[in-house]
């Protein structure tokens, strides 16, 4: 059996904290990701939903290899990537690409499209420029973008114009796994169902992997296959999107779905029961983190933290109530 | 499944469809003062009616402006202790001046760039030794500091050019440094991280053009001070040498006789210095605010 | 619609026009070109439209505060009775943050990171009413409480940076407050907060509107809010109001080819279908194609529509639209276009 083509053990990422602005001491660690397991497939998407302080942007950056994690594993097919170096390092940068959410600071003012899009090209292959020039004409076209357009500079361009340029560039060389970091949130509402159309059928045509990171469950849940729901660095529940959608089972993921806005002014609107603020990860509740504001909270929950348990098949919660 | 597909996008710019409005957006004041001088100094041979060097036969020293009692229409501005015409002298010396401070400019912007960019990009050790270095070197007085390189290399054009932008460049490399500690922190640079490039694709690339518009509005700025500062070290004896119409070389053989009533051998080179100076300082400003996305369309 | 006692007109925006010029006047944008509504006392208004339609400039009008090089250019705002196009700075002040007070996007800008809460939150209170001394400590743990500040009179000491965002958004709205005002415009107030602090701000705003009477003018880009929180809806496009009505009825049958693109572009949550996008871009304002300006994203454009803009229809004793579909027209062409 093949291996998921992103495997996650046990990650765990600790930042030192230091308190003091002329003398700083060290207070303490900052807890941005605990314990996370989770596995991206071949072209699936797995959609990682939280809210601010819950660890996504975190759980990104030890993907990239941007920070190193304190503790546990990532495999990329199959190889840990903590022990890459050189050429293999390479290799991986070149089949893990990102796109972030702002499409104004991600594209550098100063080069022409078709130089931002090539550069993964030139820094990761010896192809020719003729060559070059053809596969981003190609890829430009993919995202639905014309050719004509590889010769103007990002500030000629439309928000959603450009995060189709940087969606263009992460595909430019034959990625595998694209991270997207709140892709379309910054985007007018109308240009946002275009982008995660578009996003859609480059899977369905080119088989990619995505890690789409959100904060809002409805496009979170239709462009997923699988959702994990993080809460302040840890993994609380994980099932496929449907699944999810009908049946969340941790009290976090209930209030994210009663928070979401109704799509009609008909629609009966339930009150939030969840009350407070989202803790700081620097001293996170003990026990289960989300026990200070869950309605349905148990003195268990203050001492114990709660096991993962698959409650039915291929859906994950780590809560007392199960 | 019919999901609506794409249509490849026809394109709108979203760029204001005219750069410059008119008369208005130009800096007409600096423009007006630089272009002549620009022009004096690449067709100085060709404009100026004597050799700068030589004396005018047939005329005394110290003649007058033409206008004034015991001039001579040959000589309009008048004649200095060499019976030399001082309108040849201020056209072959805006060559130099321009030429000082346009060469002492990319000199020191060269170097203070480099450095700063190192500094911003690299951080670390390398950013504390070129920051100390700064610090240092930002301590020592500039124009004592330019008269101890010049007694040391010795007065020529050259010489000078270098001495300034070895004495200049500080001001670049803080302010540089600065923007590149902003710059790196950028999701375009970022992503170039992320697609694997090294630092030095990394600085080429991204961080070194998206400096020069800064680099270029200092640039713009220092001209103005490289000028005063030759012309200081030449006032001084210490710059470009003799024969050299240099302006501040003319202020400084005209000195002694000012008090006599020989004003025109020191109000000329100095207010060109002056309106120069003050062109660059205009420009630099104008450019400032042209290169400003912000402030730009108002 | 109770036509008995309908409560007094509080906002009354006949065919306002807000102005850009830049480049020196010779290029004129028309943020906002001819926009009128009406709003009552105690009701909430949504204001919905896409970045760059004219929405926060409509906000900037009413209150007087807009930037360099804008200007309105015709039209009138009346509110409570007086005319506020042709006040000055001066009297404006005097209306601002006392009979109008704004909630702006960004919590982290909105508060002074230099002075305490409770100077802050005392401000209008004390300019406006004249408060002073301890009925205005009072006043401010009374408005502390009322936005669900837990411990206000020890929070009131304290500095916006120790505050979290939903907090900070509350403070904000407690200044708002602070003056006694009869219109709040909250300009996309909860666009940067985390979903669940949004949900339970929302329900505070709701509450404050049912016990202060205050009306609202919600300016967003989200139809879930609108749907939640508002009475009426004005829906914009490239500086015009394409469609205006109460919130059932325009969620019910859209009358503008946009306000059903809008609704037909949001996802349901849990479902699969496809989802419908809008072609093209957002206009843009300095090159406006002749006719209706949605009209090169529409997918049921007539001929006549790229020649001339469609004048205002009325299909409801508070509802208008601006297309040259009639009714009956409407829905058929539209569903036939996007199958």
């Amino acid at each position: 059996m093949t291996p998921p083509l992103l495997e996650v053990v046990g990650l765990q990422k600790y930042f030192p904290a230091s308190t003091g602005s002329l003398f700083r001491r060290k207070a303490g660690w900052v807890r941005a990701v605990e314990a996370m397991d989770f596995t991206v497939g071949e072209g699936e998407t797995l959609g990682l939903i939280g809210e601010s302080g819950c660890g996504k942007t975190t759980t990104a950056k030890l993907i990239l290899l941007q920070e190193r994690p304190t503790a546990g594993t990532i495999h990329f097919a199959g190889t840990d990537i903590s022990a890459l170096r050189g050429a293999q390092l390479m290799e991986y940068r070149r089949q893990v690409q990102v796109v972030f959410q702002d499409p104004f600071s991600s594209l550098s003012p100063r080069m022409r499209v078709k130089d931002i899009v090539a550069e993964p090209l030139e820094i990761h292959t010896d192809q020719p420029r003729a060559e070059r020039e053809e596969r981003v004409a190609h890829v430009l076209h993919l995202v639905g973008l014309q050719r004509d357009v590889m010769e103007l500079f990002p500030h000629e361009f439309s928000g959603g114009q450009r995060q189709r340029v940087a969606i263009a560039r992460a595909l430019v060389t034959d990625t595998r796994l694209i991270v997207l970091d709140e892709p379309v949130s910054a985007l007018d509402v109308s240009i946002r169902a275009q982008i995660m159309i578009t996003l859609e059928q480059l899977q369905q045509e080119l088989g990619v992997s995505y890690l789409f990171i959100g904060h809002d469950l409805a496009t979170v849940a239709h462009i997923s296959h699988r959702i994990a729901v993080m809460y302040l660095g840890q993994l609380v529940e994980m099932a496929d999107s449907l699944e999810m959608c009908t049946h969340p089972l941790h009290p976090y993921t209930q209030a994210l779905f009663i928070a979401a806005l109704p799509a009609h002014p008909d629609v009966p609107y339930e009150r939030l029961a969840l009350t407070g603020e989202i803790p700081s990860a620097l001293a996170p509740p003990p026990g289960c983190r989300f026990h200070t504001r869950c309605p349905r909270a148990m003195p268990r929950c203050a001492e114990e933290v709660p096991a993962r348990k698959e409650v039915a098949p291929g859906h994950m919660v780590a809560c007392h109530l199960y | 499944m019919s999901i609506t597909t794409i249509e490849p996008e026809i394109l709108v710019s979203t760029a204001p469809a005219a750069r410059f409005g008119g008369w208005r957006e130009w800096p007409l004041l600096s423009l007006a003062i630089l272009v002549p001088f620009v022009l004096a100094a690449l067709f100085a041979d060709i404009i100026a009616p004597y050799d700068p060097t030589e004396p005018i036969p047939g005329l005394k020293y110290f003649t007058p402006p033409a206008w004034m009692e015991g001039g001579d229409s040959r000589a309009l501005l008048g004649t200095d202790f060499q019976s030399r015409d001082i309108l040849s002298r201020l056209l072959h010396g805006a060559r130099i001046s321009i030429i000082v401070g346009v060469m002492g400019t990319v000199v020191a912007g060269s170097i203070g760039t480099a450095f700063g960019i190192l500094a911003g990009y690299l951080g670390g050790w390398v950013d504390q030794v070129i920051m100390r270095l700064t610090d240092a070197w930002l301590a020592l007085p500039a124009i004592v500091f330019a008269i101890f390189l010049a007694t040391l290399l010795g007065p020529s054009l050259w010489n000078i050019i270098i001495i300034l932008g070895s004495v200049y460049w500080t001001r670049y490399s803080r302010v540089i440094r600065g923007e590149v500690l902003s710059l790196r922190e950028r999701e375009y640079v970022k992503l170039a991280e992320i697609a694997g490039a090294r630092p030095k694709r990394v600085i080429l690339r991204h961080i070194l053009p998206n400096v020069l518009n800064t680099a270029t509005v200092l640039g713009s700025l220092t001209i103005g001070v490289v000028i005063i500062a030759e012309a200081s070290l030449s006032f001084l004896g210490v710059g470009v040498p003799p024969p050299s119409p240099a302006w501040g070389l003319m202020l400084s053989e005209a000195r002694s006789t000012l008090m006599a009533g020989k004003w025109w051998l020191t109000v000329f080179p100095g207010v060109c210095i002056l309106l120069v100076v003050l062109a660059t300082q205009l420009f630099g400003d104008w450019l400032r605010i042209r290169l400003d996305p912000q402030q730009r369309n108002l | 619609m109770n036509e008995m006692r309908m409560p007094e007109m509080l906002l009354q925006v006949r065919d306002l026009q807000t102005h850009f010029t830049s480049f020196g006047g010779s290029r004129v944008v028309k943020a906002v070109d001819g926009i009128s509504f009406d709003l009552r006392a105690g009701e909430t208004l949504g204001l919905v439209g896409e970045s760059g339609c004219g929405k926060t400039t409509t906000c900037l009008s009413i209150v007087g505060l807009l930037p360099a090089g804008a200007r309105i250019a015709g039209g009138s705002i009346r509110f409570a009775g007086e005319e506020l196009t042709t006040k000055t700075q001066a009297e404006m002040r005097h209306i601002r943050g006392r009979a109008i007070a704004m909630i702006l996007q960004d919590p982290m800008a909105s508060l002074n990171p230099l002075f305490s809460i409770f100077t802050q939150v005392s401000e209008p209170a004390y300019y406006h009413q004249k408060i002073r001394g301890r009925p205005l400590r009072e006043r401010v743990k009374e408005l502390l409480h009322s936005v669900r500040i837990p411990s206000g009179a020890q929070r009131m000491r304290e500095y916006p940076h120790q505050m979290s965002g939903g907090m900070r958004q509350r403070i904000v709205g407690a200044i708002a407050l602070s003056g006694g005002p009869k219109l709040i415009i909250a300009d996309e107030p909860t666009t940067n907060l985390d979903v669940t602090i949004q949900a339970q701000y929302l329900d505070l705003l709701k509450d404050l509107q049912e016990a202060t009477g205050v009306a609202i003018i919600f300016v967003t880009h989200n139809l879930g809010i609108v749907a939640r929180m508002c009475d009426a809806m004005a829906v914009m496009y490239a500086g015009r109001i394409v469609e205006h009505g109460p919130v059932r009825d325009l969620f019910n049958a859209p009358k503008h080819p946009y306000t059903r693109a809008l609704l037909g572009s949001i996802t349901k949550l849990g479902s699969k279908e496809p989802i419908y996008a809008i072609p093209g871009q957002p206009p843009n304002l300095a090159r406006l194609p002749p006719g209706c300006a949605f009209q090169p994203r529409c997918a049921a454009a007539l001929p006549i529509c790229a020649m001339q803009a469609p004048g205002i229809a009325r299909h409801g004793p508070e509802w208008t639209a601006r297309c040259w579909h009639t009714e009956s027209v409407t829905k058929e062409i539209h569903d036939a276009a996007i199958a």
